[in-house]
């Protein structure tokens, strides 16, 4: 039977979007992701689509339960992601939103390299319009360095997949592994797209200058491509465990730092989609359980923060810590909304993060990382600071900025609501979201020395924080920019460039004018060598010479005449 | 877009300072409450430092207090304008109008309606 593949119904429906309006338009959109996902939760395990190009076979459609369960959670993210915008009149961001959904679905489901290219593009060419959407100087020129990136991934994933054919005959994609040029090629590529530390700019640069609805969409698909390209590609790589854990340690400390509330949960999205790596990295059954549920439950919890933030921004026009606080007197749905966000990302026991991210700590400590069960713990207790506490704390209480605005429209609190009730349905019923993982552990989050553990861990980082108030010395939110690693390519190296450039065209200069002179001192030299001595070279002639040639001249007329 | 509601500027929960006691008191109560059944519940433990008495609550603490003052220290060296990234060809020609107008561009108004 020829199944329709998943991302078909979002690009048929992206160019529905394109040519209607309204209802109509907002009818499709919500129905698109329903009716593909029924359809999905009916398809077998297995390759429902292949066809032959050049000596390769494509597969742009195969399931498996790695796929089954990223695509379920994209199907849910487009959904709240799209309840969240029924609001907004731009096609722009309509139509490419659903095909950035869509292309992530292809990505999950591609069997085959080269379409996971496809896909992997597609990614960057949509998701920049979600960027470029907000339609100001400062968006445009970052869209433009997160396409730049994106792009670069992608085109290294394609040089990686043509050493991959050449070197296995096959395009297939499955276990990679870092062995020869084509494994770390496409490991490099995927790990561009992850964020990987000194890689990571691109999404704390843009996401945050995205629109309110794009941030939401953004948050949800691109990392988490790439966290299951390398549970397929790259499980059990030791590399990755060190990776991860660094990638969950250096964000928390800019997060606390940093002052648009949007770009402390960019910072937070690394430090979550670290946790999966790790997990990746491990490759026991636990711990690729564990990295699978968190990217699952992340891009709820992570979407609902997001969504709590933009319906700041779209009812404040203001994200910057600075500028507010005291928001829960008029945004009480918001406020509590956003702290069940805040509680799943920071793993209270009974909230969805709780479930998965204990997951990756007992796989760490069981199989011997020590450190990085330390650096694991710390970055909990960290992400609890800054995303559990610094973001209600800062937008909705802290000092009364005596902005009065009331909550946001309907639509945006009812896709809170849902990713809500996601959240806590999956702390209090794990068991749901274990059915769907690709291995079957027995694992029980809920013993008492988890749930102690955590508890105590996250409510004594919470006397730190209100201890740290108390005394003063937590950093108030300042109105800066922070320097990141972007600073090499965004200052460092135009300016390395321009005075090397500079430099060059002195040095260009400074040459060209000293051949000048010499060339004027050397013609100098020789006309004042052959001066008055009638020879080729010299500038002034005497007159006898010249009399002597005007004899010749005349003597030639004689002598033309006379044969004549 | 700035609805005034008149119900707002009664006094609210947290501007009671008596309201943000209450609060941290339980917190208070709930950190010694937590420390308390480190005594009472047996944890099977799978690394020899859980074993160490009240090791998350202090691991909990100290790391936090760490990231902060370590985070405060790194502005030291990081922070700049905020429009520092904006202001690069701007600033060569000295003119302060076209700061202002950028920075007032970029600051943070949503497009979307």
């Amino acid at each position: 039977m020829l199944e329709i593949p998943p991302f078909l119904p979002f690009f048929i429906s992206a160019v529905i979007a394109a040519v209607s309006r309204g209802s109509i338009r907002n009818v499709i959109m919500l129905a698109t992701p329903v009716l593909s996902g029924l359809h999905l939760w009916m398809v077998p395990d297995g390759i429902h689509l292949q066809f032959d190009f050049l000596d390769y076979q494509l597969i742009p459609y195969r399931v498996d339960k790695l796929s089954l369960i990223f695509g379920y959670a994209f199907h849910i993210a487009a959904f709240i992601a799209i309840i969240y915008s029924l609001h907004v009149r731009d096609t722009l961001q309509q139509v490419t939103a659903m095909m950035y959904a869509g292309s992530a679905i292809g990505a999950v489901f591609a069997g085959d390299l080269l379409s996971l290219f496809v896909f992997w593009e597609l990614l960057a060419f949509t998701s920049v319009f979600l960027i470029w959407a907000r339609r100001t100087q400062r968006s445009y020129t970052a869209g433009m360095r997160y396409l730049v990136i994106q792009v670069l991934s992608g085109i290294i994933l394609l040089v990686g997949t043509l050493f991959y054919a050449a070197e296995n005959d096959t395009l297939a994609f499955s276990f990679i592994g870092l062995e020869g040029v084509a494994g770390w090629l496409i490991f490099i590529s995927f790990g561009i797209k992850c964020a990987f530390p000194l890689v990571h700019n691109w999404l704390t640069d843009a996401y945050p200058e995205a629109t309110v609805t794009g941030t939401v969409f953004l948050s949800a698909f691109t990392t988490k491509v790439a966290v299951y390209a390398l549970a397929r590609g790259y499980p059990g790589t030791e590399l990755l465990v060190y990776i991860g854990a660094v990638m969950t340690c250096f964000p928390i400390f800019f997060a606390v730092i940093e002052n648009d509330l949007r770009r402390v949960l960019a910072y937070s999205l690394i430090n979550q989609v670290g946790f999966m790596v790790v997990g990746i990295g491990i490759g026991t059954v636990l711990a690729i359980n564990g990295a699978v549920s968190h990217a699952f439950n992340d891009v709820i919890f992570k979407g609902l923060l997001f969504m709590s933030m933009g319906a700041v921004l779209h009812m404040t026009g203001r994200i910057n810590g600075s500028d507010l606080g005291g928001l829960y007197k008029t945004m009480p749905k918001t406020t509590l909304l956003c702290i069940v966000g805040a509680a799943s990302i920071s793993a209270f026991p009974l909230f969805s993060g709780f479930v998965s991210k204990s997951m990756v700590m007992a796989a760490a400590l069981e199989n011997g990382y020590d450190w990085i069960w330390l650096m694991l713990l710390f970055a909990s207790a960290g992400v609890f600071h800054h995303a559990g506490i610094k973001i209600p704390y800062f937008a909705f209480f802290a000092h009364d900025s005596g902005i009065r605005v009331s909550d946001p429209p309907n639509n945006m609190l009812l896709a809170m609501l849902i990713a809500a009730g996601l959240c806590i349905g999956i702390g209090i019923y794990p068991a749901a979201l274990y059915s769907l993982l690709p291995y079957d552990t027995g694992y029980n989050p809920y013993d008492a020395t988890h749930v102690l553990a955590q508890t105590q861990l996250l409510l004594f980082s919470a006397l730190a924080f209100v201890w740290l108030n108390l005394r003063g010395m937590y950093p108030p939110e300042l109105r800066s920019t922070n320097l990141d690693f972007d600073w090499i390519y965004r200052r460092a190296a135009p300016n390395a460039l321009q005075s090397i450039f500079s430099f060059i065209s002195k040095v260009d200069t400074a040459l060209r004018q000293m051949f000048l002179v010499k060339l004027d001192q050397f013609l100098a030299f020789l006309s004042r060598r052959n001066e008055g001595t009638s020879g080729l070279l010299s500038r002034t002639y005497p007159a006898g010479s010249m009399v002597m040639w005007v004899a010749v001249i005349l003597a030639t007329y004689l002598f033309l005449s006379f044969i004549h | 877009m700035e609805n005034e509601k008149p119900s707002v500027d009664k006094i609210s929960f947290f501007d009671k300072p008596k309201n943000v006691k209450r609060i941290l008191y339980l917190l208070y109560g709930s950190c010694v409450l937590l420390l308390a059944l480190d005594f009472v519940i047996h944890r099977h433990v799978m690394h020899r430092w859980e074993n160490l008495w009240g090791f998350y609550p202090l691991y909990g603490f100290v790391g936090c207090v760490v990231l902060v003052l370590v985070a405060t220290w790194m502005r030291t060296f990081l922070m700049r304008p905020e429009n520092y990234y904006d202001e690069d060809k701007s600033a060569v020609d000295e003119k302060p109008d076209t700061n202002v107008k950028q920075s007032a561009e970029s600051g943070g108004h949503d497009v979307d309606a």
